[in-house]
């Protein structure tokens, strides 16, 4: 299969081994991964925040790009991003000449591990990975994707991988983009509730498939030095 | 003299002292634990949670989208039994109401049943003023009422305070003596309440539901306070607000069973009843007169807002406070509005202007935990973005609008991009560490209590450059 991959803007800059690693696990499945340099960002930053006029300047390019692309998936490392793309992209472009290819670019993009479990009915990818983890389900991609088995499958799948489920599991971080830095006081609060929870089960690594969600988890950890890490699913799925 | 803060400074505030509050926070996250439990127990009762979740969003859409031949209906099978219907649009009519029936009762003192309506018109301040005694007889309410505080959560009005908190509270305003027994603290308000009981001129209660098939009030309570709050004084008044409206009397098969699950974790609520009219000529007991005022208060601003009408299918169970983690963080009275939590931040733009109060559909992860909680499946977090837009796009902050079209422009230049990143890289480096979580760090929003991940050493696009090469170099290699 041809693969478009989607790269998140601060993935690219914080995360680039989570996206590597989802070219890794897809390479080793036998297909064919591409990658749009000229492409940057959803535009979820200013859609979020209101500027729906500026998203669409961000995201429009993106529609352009992606429907003529002729890939057969479009695959993202990011529920919050996929939400964008498949969900929120219907808002941003409805009544607009970009409508039609914004639903089109829309249903053929998959968050990452969806794209493996339900799309390839991949559950097994072949990694080892000997630790105890635990998941943390992002909430755009749990509430908007209904991603929340899928990840889960492929963990079970992991040699040598114990999956511990936290409380309150599908509790957000606090991260939600720019509101971490416009309502501080309150993100943090809700990362602490998130990390006392991930903290409770010893786990070695908090896993997600949102590197903007263990951006936050992992600041407040390492804010507070505890041994706890974080990592994106892809590395862990890459890992042999 | 310096201005007043804003809702919005005076919002940020207090959720930033709420935040840090880790006694409240355990407070709450335990109380709520409970209710998980119990919740989760009652949902797996019904057959088809989902399938009853999308069956009361369907009965509602019709109580809200023919809401004025059911109101009309409501209201004139009321009448037919001798009821007075009051219509008010705003909250000062609905205080005026009142007033001019208090008047020509003569009443004096008032009992008066939970109803976040009233809080909403800020009833019991105006009846204080104008010299009447009012006595909450919800213990909750009663106890907020002694505090003299808003209700902390639109179902659990003292949800933040211990037993500790309410004794010492008792003590100290009815001269009890102190007890963490929950039935003791229970039989101090009791004694107390029913005295009023017995003396209020006027009762006043809420509605839970508005039955338009039968022209019946529907309040559903757990002591028993409200069914005597409507039984005793010789006059009774109900102020709802006008989408309460449920179509049939069997809708309420429905309704019932689910504020009670999903408000308080209850299979159903402990005491049910209807309210059709005054006493009836041969029936012995219920008030002499009946009284019931419809608010609009800005709901039917909210009904022409086609996008999100379906707030208005709110039944005020409060399910949306309880799973939110911010209002779990921050509290209930933080908010500063009538309607806390999610729901609050939904309509209160839409009831009491949307650039006063946008900052609370700003106040959100967009999480949608709300929106999966919410029985009648209003869209809670989505609105809270078509907030967001609605405000910006008729008043854009300046230096919001120019931050994202300057993102727009490096967007679309992500060559330029990558010439900037090892900039951004060895300032990063070199100069963060210097001004990390201080006044001059330009992210200190983020860094005064999170550390902030590197700038990788090579970006993506980077490494993606490096893997095509390689194998460009392998593909060319002599075989």
């Amino acid at each position: 299969m041809r693969v478009t991959l989607f790269v998140p803007c601060f993935m690219n800059a914080m995360y680039p081994q989570a996206g590597m690693s989802i070219v890794t696990v897809l390479e080793r499945l036998g297909h064919t991964v591409a990658f749009h340099e000229d492409i940057f960002c959803c535009g979820q930053p200013a859609f979020n925040a209101g500027y729906w006029e500026e998203a669409r300047s961000v995201a429009g390019p993106v529609v352009e790009k992606l429907a003529a692309d002729g890939a057969d998936a479009i695959v993202i490392g990011s529920g919050s991003c996929g939400a964008m793309l498949k969900v929120f992209y219907r808002d941003l472009f409805a009544n607009t000449s970009l409508a039609p290819d914004a639903v089109a670019v829309g249903e053929r993009t998959w968050e990452f591990s969806d794209f493996l479990v339900t799309k390839l009915g991949v559950t097994d990818v072949g990694a080892r990975f000997p630790a105890k983890v635990t998941f943390h389900d992002g909430c755009h991609g749990l509430r908007e994707l209904r991603v929340k088995q899928q990840p889960r499958r492929l963990l079970e799948h992991v040699q040598g991988l114990e999956l511990v489920e936290m409380r309150d599991a599908e509790t957000c971080c606090g991260f939600g983009g720019t509101f971490s830095a416009k309502f501080p006081a309150i993100s943090t609060a809700m990362g602490e509730v998130k990390c006392t929870s991930a903290l409770e089960t010893d786990a070695q690594y908090v896993v997600s498939n949102d590197s903007s969600c263990l951006m936050q988890i992992q600041g407040l950890l390492d804010r507070e030095h505890k041994p706890l890490k974080t990592l994106h699913l892809a590395e862990v799925l890459a890992r042999q | 003299m310096p201005a007043a803060p804003s809702f919005s400074q005076q919002f940020k505030a207090q959720a930033r002292r709420m935040a840090a509050d880790l006694r409240h926070r355990g407070l709450i996250r335990t109380a709520l634990a409970k209710y998980e439990t119990s919740r989760d127990l009652q949902k797996s009762a019904f057959q088809d949670w989902q399938g009853a979740r999308q069956a009361a969003a369907e009965r509602k859409w019709d109580a809200i989208n023919h809401l004025d031949t059911h109101l009309e209906a409501f209201a004139s099978r009321l009448e037919a039994r001798g009821t007075h219907v009051h219509w008010a649009s705003t909250a000062a009519q609905a205080r005026q109401i009142f007033l001019d029936i208090l008047r020509e009762k003569s009443a004096r003192t008032i009992i008066k049943s939970k109803a976040m309506t009233a809080e909403e018109i800020h009833l019991n301040d105006a009846l204080e003023k104008a010299g009447y005694s009012v006595v909450e007889s919800d213990l909750g309410e009663y106890i907020v009422q002694l505090r003299g505080e808003a209700p902390y959560h639109i179902v659990f009005p003292a949800m933040h305070l211990t037993r500790g908190e309410i004794s010492a509270l008792f003590a100290e305003k009815l001269g009890s003596a102190p007890t963490d027994n929950p039935e003791e603290l229970t039989m101090i308000a009791r004694t107390v309440l029913r005295d009023k009981y017995i003396t209020a001129d006027v009762g006043i209660t809420g509605a839970n539901f508005a039955v338009a098939e039968t022209g019946m009030v529907s309040i559903t309570e757990n002591e028993g306070n409200a069914r005597l709050t409507a039984a005793l004084p010789r006059t009774l008044i109900t102020l709802l607000g006008i989408e309460k409206i449920v179509p049939k009397l069997s809708d309420l098969a429905l309704f019932l069973p689910m504020l009670a699950t999903a408000g308080a974790g209850q299979a159903i609520t402990g005491y049910n009843s209807m309210y059709g009219g005054p006493r009836q000529p041969g029936e012995c007991d219920g008030p002499e007169e009946y009284h019931v005022i419809l608010l609009d208060n800005g709901r039917t601003q909210l009904l022409a807002d086609p996008e999100q009408r379906d707030a208005l299918h709110c039944i005020r169970c409060g399910a949306c406070l309880n799973v939110c983690p911010i209002y779990r963080n921050i509290g209930g009275h933080a908010y500063g509005t009538t309607y806390s939590g999610p729901i609050g931040s939904v309509i209160t733009p839409h009831l009491r202007g949307l650039q006063q109060w946008k900052h609370l559909s700003q106040a959100s992860s967009l999480c949608g935990a709300c929106t999966e909680a919410c029985p009648v499946k209003i869209d809670l977090h989505h609105h809270l973005l078509q907030n967001r837009r609605n405000a910006t796009s008729r008043q854009p902050i300046w230096w919001e609008k120019l931050a994202f079209r300057a993102f727009g422009f490096l967007a679309a230049h992500p060559a330029l991009i990558d010439k900037l990143i090892p900039f951004a890289r060895f300032a990063q480096k070199w100069f963060h560490g210097i001004v990390k979580g201080g006044p001059l760090d330009p992210a200190r929003a983020w860094t005064a209590t999170r550390d902030l991940p590197p700038i990788a050493p090579n970006t993506f696009t980077a490494l993606w450059h490096a893997k095509q090469r390689a194998e460009h170099r392998k593909d060319d290699a002599p075989r």
